[in-house]
């Protein structure tokens, strides 16, 4: 199983032209990889992460292909695409838990979610109060609206509805945002272990939030302006990350033990560039405190060590060198 | 005498729907702020963290208890006390987008401190006013000036409201969740500038349900749980030797780059999300021809549960006895 | 504190941090940290509205229509050939001479017409303004306050709305020698306002929890002034097409008064007119120019009004425009 995107690139219309929100994006998944995709608001995450299911009426294609389980997905058709979500790719959007319909029991969104994909509930009604009990809820959940659960309890009960057909691959988007610190442990815990008992085999785990996918993901992709800036392992980025970008907003991270005495963090001067017309060359060319000539073009996703991606002029001279 | 004295603190709402009962938002808070000192509120949703704020800034009252200001009580505070207490104590909220009017420009926060405070100031001694005060939360004033705000960021949005706390000089800023809906990237810039005006002598209620904030900047840190405080200390205490259950859980909890989730007792039994059991009071005897509503909520007879009493293990370090 | 905190504050700047030139473009920056990716805002906003505006047909077609049958009120007394008084020969059919005929009593109807459809639009527009402003002063008022001031407007809005108003009108109108339109308009507006004061009411309510407000608050503003500068223009949208929808029921009713021999007694109306069709058999002796006329008229002000109106709807909210 694996997933394969290539020079992916979606637009959003606009009364001002296209905004190019994903520009040629290219990566790819292993089986039972859990990868974390992160960047700042702005940076195109969340519509890579959506385009990937579902382009709505405001998203254009603007060229490139997925790839799952060696088929390639035919995201452009509406249609076609139906057989595909929630049983071979799903998504857990964003605000995800803030749109549970509060009129309807849990139950009863279900059947209607299964419904609309020719599932019975009745089918799968002994699978899903295991999987309840597994996500540490207990079964009157299921009985319950919306707005008796806390914030942890919608989510948890999201992602499980979301997976109850065991999709390929899993779309996270900001699943832990809205959390309390310890709902956001027991999601991120919930993730690990569907895809340990392989209700899910993939995910992709949208998020501004480096830390949570220090602790639940095996790799990590940056992206900055509707481009990748860097992939490897979490160990990797984490510890030992190339990218300029990725190497600033890891130092402006305050941690539990890290007080403003012991020195002061620094943030990155600047803001992205709008993306309506964006600079050419490298787009992190303005903030970058290691900016060359050689940076005035782009410079292309590749990899520079195994397993390490990285779009830079700078570290792809030093590892020439 | 403090800046801010916040003593035994309750608030109670009265929720209908499907059960009639008191919800206790907060329950005999009490804790000092002084000039110069950052005090860390930490607390999940439903902690009563931001209604404490609120009460702080007279946007609620409280049902029982005290606030008092440079040793005056803010709740007898009329029309002119009450403006005068704005110009030493502001307040600046979570979401940056919602704090300003969509149909006006974002400096007409600036022009509602200027009709209020400064009515009588020559344009260009406030124009340089509104300059020296952007400048000190690091903005260009070409930047942000004359813009309307869904054409700025969060990040410069947030620093315009402290920089308009900083035009009345104010003595007292609480700030509720003020980085949340900020990037990563500006997020550390609007804390460091807390910590300067925290050196320059103002003093700052954080409120927060992030610890590496909290760890970050405070001096002091109050950890709130379902309306109480469960423990309280210097920030290094706190982080350092918890002493409450909770406040272990929590730091266990928290995502880090660089050490991993021990896996500790069920992370799910001790998960905070179960909210405070409703609780109902007994009604008090019904008096004929009263009006109903919030005025009985003050009596006597509905006060909320005792909270937990605060035991001192170290100088300074309290925290609340387990069941 | 003796130094001004700004100066303070700006002493301890970071000297390091450089204030990048923001390229003047709007960009997705501008949206909150968290939020769909790459979705920008024209920075003009009024130029927004032109724009869906021009091109909506309902609001366009609504608009005109509406426009004609106005400068028929203003310019058709002008060129009538004949004015209300003069007497003719009773029930000639449309002619060269009489446009529409004549009636019962040999009055040109066209005449009656083109005067009916004025004092019809003075009298809408009175009854919708009195409507409006009583509705709207409630409304904030009770939005605003809440509590038991609240609950006493609640209560006189209901009565007020099950008051049978034909009855009243009927009882009213006997005491009265004479019934000016005036009076009706004014009789209209004290029986509609109810309604308004409802919707302003509730929309007050949402606005009033905004944090905009709370900034206003925190300013020192007073409530009159956040009431009238911060809520009720987030409201415009609203509040117009309320007095639009207000506007063509109030023209409805004064004509369904008038057709029950309620109306004013000294100026003709659309409804006046209809009335004495009724009353003198025009239906029976076939004499169509003098009933279907004004009724025609009216119903296409009206609906006119009303298109116009879910035209402007679909304009302000963007989630009803079609592809």
């Amino acid at each position: 199983m694996s997933v394969k995107v290539e020079n992916l690139s979606i637009a959003y219309r606009t009364l001002s032209g296209d905004v190019r929100a994903v520009d040629n994006v290219s990566f790819a998944l292993r089986d039972g990889e859990i990868m974390g995709l992160a960047g700042e608001s702005g940076c195109g995450k969340s519509t890579l992460g959506n385009g990937m299911i579902y382009l709505d009426g405001r998203m254009r294609h603007l060229g490139g292909r997925i790839e799952l389980d060696g088929a390639e997905l035919p995201i452009t058709d509406g249609k076609a695409m139906r057989s595909y979500r929630m049983r071979k790719i799903s998504l857990v959007p964003q605000y995800a838990m803030s749109a549970l319909n509060p009129t309807r029991k849990i139950s009863e969104l279900t059947t209607d979610l299964l419904r609309s994909h020719n599932v019975r509930y009745r089918d799968l009604a002994e699978e899903m109060r295991r999987r309840i009990a597994l996500v540490g809820l207990d079964d009157g959940v299921l009985d319950r609206y919306s707005f008796e659960l806390s914030g942890g309890m919608r989510q948890r009960v999201t992602i499980v509805l979301s997976t109850l057909l065991d999709p390929s691959l899993l779309i996270a988007d900001e699943v832990t945002s809205a959390l309390d610190v310890s709902s956001q442990r027991a999601v991120g815990e919930l993730l690990m272990e569907f895809r340990d008992r392989k209700f899910v085999r993939s995910l992709i785990v949208i998020t501004h939030d480096l830390s949570i996918l220090a602790e639940i993901s095996d790799s990590i992709m940056i992206m900055y302006a509707g481009r990748l800036a860097e992939k490897a392992d979490t160990d990797t980025i984490v510890n030992a990350p190339l990218h300029p970008y990725t190497q600033l907003l890891l130092a402006s991270l305050p941690e539990v033990g890290i007080r403003y005495e012991d020195g002061a963090l620094t943030g990155i001067p600047g803001r992205p560039p709008s993306l309506s017309s964006p600079p050419a060359g490298c787009r992190f060319r303005d903030r970058c405190p290691f900016a060359m000539d050689r940076c005035a073009s782009e410079p292309a996703f590749e990899e520079v060590r195994p397993g390490h991606y990285v779009a830079c002029w700078k570290v792809k001279e030093e590892a020439a060198a | 005498m403090s800046l801010l004295s916040i003593d035994g603190v309750s608030k109670l709402y009265r929720t209908g729907g499907r059960q009639q009962g008191i919800t206790t938002a907060l329950r005999e808070v009490s804790f000092d702020i002084d000039q110069g000192e950052v005090v860390t509120l930490i607390g999940e949703s439903g902690s009563g963290k931001t209604t404490l704020g609120r009460v702080v800034l007279r946007l609620t009252t409280p049902t029982s208890g005290s606030v008092r200001f440079d040793g005056d009580d803010i709740s007898g505070f009329r029309r002119a006390d009450l403006r005068n207490y704005y110009r030493q104590a502001q307040g600046v909220f979570q979401d940056p987008f919602s704090s300003y009017n969509p149909i006006y420009k974002a400096d007409r926060v600036f022009d509602l401190i200027r009709d209020e405070y400064f009515s009588h100031m020559p344009r260009r001694e406030w124009d340089a006013k509104i300059e020296s005060a952007l400048d000190a939360v690091s903005l260009n004033p070409g930047d942000v000036l004359n813009r309307y705000p869904h054409q700025l960021s969060g990040g410069q949005l947030q620093r315009m409201l402290i920089a308009r706390a900083l035009l009345l000089e104010v003595r007292l800023l609480v700030a509720d969740e003020v980085i949340s809906m900020l990037d990563a990237s500006t997020r550390v810039d609007v804390l460091n500038l807390l910590v300067r005006l925290k050196r320059a002598g103002l003093g700052i209620l954080f409120i927060t349900h992030d610890l590496s904030l909290g760890n970050y900047l405070s001096d002091r840190t109050v950890i709130l749980r379902h309306g109480s405080i469960v423990e309280t200390g210097p920030t290094a205490s706190v982080f350092g030797n918890p002493l409450h259950s909770y406040t272990r859980m929590l730091l266990a909890a928290v995502p880090q780059l660089h050490k991993r989730w021990q896996p500790a007792t069920d992370i799910r039994a001790t998960e905070s999300h179960a909210p405070a059991p409703r609780e109902r009071l007994a009604p008090a005897p019904a008096a004929k021809g009263r009006p109903a509503a919030g005025t009985r909520l003050r009596s006597a007879r509905n006060r909320p549960p005792a909270a937990p009493p605060l035991a001192e293990h170290e100088p300074g370090h309290f925290a609340a006895e387990e069941a | 504190m003796s130094e001004p905190l700004i100066s303070k504050a700006a002493d301890f700047a970071n000297p390091e941090q450089t204030l990048t030139p923001v390229p003047d473009v709007v960009s997705v920056a501008g949206t909150p940290a968290g939020s769909v990716a790459g979705a920008p805002v024209t920075a003009d906003g009024r130029g927004e509205f032109l724009h869906y505006a021009l091109r909506n047909r309902k609001l366009v077609f609504g608009l005109a229509l509406e426009a004609l049958f106005v400068i028929a009120a203003v310019v058709g007394p002008l060129i009538s050939p004949h004015n209300l008084t003069a007497y003719f020969l009773p029930h000639q059919p449309p002619s060269a001479g009489h446009w529409l005929g004549t009636d019962y009593f040999g009055h040109d109807v066209f005449a009656q017409l083109v005067n009916g459809l004025r004092t019809s639009y003075l009298v809408g527009a009175l009854g919708a303004l009195c409507a409006s402003a009583i509705g709207m002063a409630l409304g904030f008022i009770a939005g605003w306050r809440g509590g038991l001031l609240d609950d006493v407007l609640q209560m006189v809005t209901n009565i007020i709305i099950m008051m049978p108003s034909l009855v009243l009108l009927i009882v009213i109108g006997a005491y009265l020698k004479t019934r000016g339109l005036v009076f009706e308009g004014v009789f209209i507006g004290l029986t509609t306002w109810p309604w308004v004061a409802r919707a302003v009411r509730a929309q007050t309510f949402t606005l009033r929890s905004r944090e905009f407000v709370d900034l206003a608050r925190l300013s020192g503003r007073r409530p009159a002034r956040i009431v009238l500068a911060d809520i009720a223009p987030n409201m415009a949208s609203y509040l117009f097409l309320v007095v639009i929808l207000l506007f063509g029921s109030s023209m409805l009713l004064a004509a369904s008064y008038d057709f029950l021999g309620l109306g004013p007694t000294n100026v003709t109306s659309l409804g006046t007119m209809m009335n004495q069709a009724n009353e003198w058999s025009a239906l029976l002796l076939h004499t169509w120019w003098w009933f279907v006329p004004p009724g025609v008229v009216l119903t296409g002000m009206v609906a006119a009004l009303l298109i116009a109106n879910v035209g402007l709807d679909e304009v302000f909210n963007p989630k009803l425009r079609g592809q």
